[in-house]
């Protein structure tokens, strides 16, 4: 091809001509349209970590603001990592992790291979399946404590209507065995869509020619599912895994409205314990080391995690 | 397809698919469902076992919703008889309506919180994303991956010093506050949502544009605007979600005057334990507006929670 009009007007004005006919420079304007975005990321984001790193420093209190802050080196961050209570919350965390996981990703995949074969109306139920993902947590959790009453709940009643148990004989968020499985269950019917979305994503993006071929060297559905579709969709899939891996890190609005971190202690996250020492005790200082560890437990977790994403990425 | 395809699922194959999917759905779909009716039922209904699938509605959840009662002699009610259709489903518990509850004050807030937080949150993120999309910006990878990192931070570990901060430039419990701090939140979505929607503009549009002597900020707002109005709007719906449903901000960072209504809504009381035909009605109209975007916008949607998979 010839060169295109463009690049002959572009070559015929001469550069200082260009400019003014532009109005600011090119690299004016890009820091122009930058800089909020850069500016309020800084004082939102970076500033108050590096305040936190400083504060998880001291002793300081935000509820007594004139009493004297003293400096007092790694204690904080000993007197975390010795508690027997923190990893009490981290078992917690771990366990309620670990179940939605397998969970979300068991029945996400399942749901978009369903939904990949393309049977009528298959975007309408689509559309009905995300519907949970996109409501408020702290909203949605609240009721849901109401479908958990023994006996007037929806979901007790359920229960007892499919098994023949009294309803009730148990309480899932009153019991210390059930409370841990009650957050389970909500996150995992509240997230499975966006992990099924994202499998459908890697399932669509499997060409159809791979099958074909497949199909004319005779090799079985079962092997092409394990030699073709599964592989295929594993980087998704791991995607998937590490957003909610993240975010149910972070997790807080939905299970502090749910179980509020009872009964006892027994589905206190990291999170809801970080906002008791933070915002009822008020040990600033302390709960700023809390949250540095769990920040760099993230971070690590997580780029960990990526590396062997990467991994899978490239075979 | 064609009939002749060998990679098609068969027939039967597709109808089990289908009902297993649909019967997921509806189950997913019941608590939503119980939500929607419970809203309507009486409290007497609303408590009932075993679970009342066929009740006689009312707004009874709905007028507790928006007022505040308290109770009243018989001989006070018989003075002053009531002059509307709620008042008398109030008087007929022995109550008299004192004035509006705090929901719509709260709802506002949402609405106010939400819509300001999206506006800038878009607004900032189409300047950065356009830059980041068409010039060549120093240490250009470094800050778009700074920009996807803060969204990793947990929010209770960020909203100390933000606390500590708003309380010092007196941000604590304002519009504004959390405006602004809902914007930061959103702004590396926007940006990076913005940013695929822009790289996909044909850049020939501008140029030629340029040539016709339009200045390049003429060129972005009448060219590549128009062409980026879709990405623009689903992006706008996805920080208008997350400002609308976002909970832990909300509750540390305000407490009167600019609380939203998801910490709201499960603070509602009726007489003697939670009213939950009124937290059924609250939640009721919070919900319904998220889902009907939802609906009507599914196509965008579903592209920008996969974008961070399909973009590799």
């Amino acid at each position: 091809m010839g060169e295109t009009t463009i690049e002959r007007a572009a070559k015929a004005t001469p550069p200082k001509l260009a400019r003014r006919i532009r109005g600011l420079s090119d690299r004016a304007i890009a820091w122009i349209f930058v800089a909020p975005t850069i500016f309020l990321l800084l004082a939102v984001n970076i500033f108050p970590l590096i305040w936190t790193i400083r504060l998880s420093f001291t002793n300081f209190r935000a509820n007594r603001p004139n009493a004297e802050v003293k400096w007092i080196g790694l204690r904080n961050y000993e007197r975390i990592l010795t508690d027997s209570d923190i990893w009490l919350t981290m078992q917690a965390t771990a366990h309620f992790l670990f179940w939605t996981i397998v969970l979300q990703v068991l029945l996400g995949f399942a749901l978009a291979w369903f939904i990949n074969q393309k049977f009528r109306g298959s975007n309408f139920w689509t559309t009905v399946i995300v519907l949970p993902m996109m409501l408020s947590p702290a909203v949605v959790g609240n009721f849901w404590t109401f479908l958990y009453q023994p006996q007037i709940g929806l979901f007790n009643y359920s229960v007892a209507f499919l098994t023949g148990a009294d309803p009730t004989s148990f309480s899932m968020i009153g019991d210390t065995g059930l409370a841990p499985w009650a957050i389970v269950i909500v996150d995992t019917w509240m997230w499975t869509p966006f992990v099924m979305l994202i499998c459908l994503a890697g399932l669509r993006s499997i060409p159809d020619s791979i099958y074909e071929a497949a199909e004319c060297d005779r090799a079985s559905k079962w092997r092409q599912f394990w030699t073709i579709t599964v592989p295929m969709v594993l980087p998704f899939l791991m995607l998937a895994v590490l957003f909610r891996g993240i975010e149910n890190f972070k997790m807080f609005d939905l299970v502090v409205q749910l179980t509020g971190g009872g009964p006892g202690n027994i589905t206190t996250l990291t999170s809801i314990d970080l906002k008791r020492e933070a915002f009822e005790k008020w040990r600033t200082g302390y709960s700023s080391a809390y949250a540095i560890i769990l920040f760099v437990t993230v971070f690590g977790l997580a780029s960990i995690y990526v590396k062997a994403l990467n991994r899978v990425k490239e075979r | 397809m064609s009939a002749y395809s060998v990679t098609a699922p068969s027939r039967r194959q597709q109808w089990i698919a289908g009902v297993l999917v649909a019967l997921y759905a509806v189950i997913t779909l019941l608590p939503l469902l119980w939500i929607f009716t419970t809203g309507f039922k009486s409290p007497s209904d609303a408590i009932a076992y075993p679970p009342k699938l066929a009740f006689e509605p009312t707004l009874e959840g709905y007028v507790n919703l928006f007022t505040t009662q308290t109770r009243q002699t018989e001989a006070y009610l018989a003075e002053n008889p009531p002059e509307s259709w709620y008042e008398e489903m109030v008087h007929a518990k022995g109550m008299v309506i004192a004035g509006p509850s705090r929901f719509g004050e709260r709802f506002l807030n949402s609405v106010i919180i939400g819509f300001g937080s999206t506006f800038l949150s878009v607004f900032l993120g189409t300047l950065a994303a356009y830059a980041f999309s068409r010039y060549r910006v120093p240490l250009k990878d470094d800050l778009l991956f700074f920009i996807l990192s803060t969204r990793m931070m947990p929010p209770i570990a960020v909203a100390i010093p933000i606390f500590l901060m708003f309380r010092s430039l007196g941000l604590s419990d304002t519009h504004a506050g959390m405006i602004l701090l809902y914007t930061a939140v959103n702004l590396s979505l926007s940006v990076w949502l913005l940013k695929g929607f822009m790289d996909e503009i044909p850049r020939e549009y501008e140029e030629a544009a340029l040539i016709d002597g339009y200045t390049r900020f003429q060129a972005f707002r009448k060219v590549v605007l128009p062409q980026a109005a879709t990405g623009i709007a689903a992006t706008a719906i996805f920080c208008l979600i997350f400002a609308w449903n976002e909970y832990a901000f909300a509750v540390l960072l305000t407490s009167g005057t600019a609380q939203t209504a998801p910490p709201f809504i499960p603070t509602i009381i009726g007489v003697g334990g939670q009213d939950w035909p009124a937290v059924a009605a609250g939640a009721t109209l919070f919900l319904l507006p998220v889902m009907v975007f939802t609906i009507l916008l599914r196509k965008h949607l579903l592209r920008g929670i996969t974008f961070g998979a399909v973009r590799k």
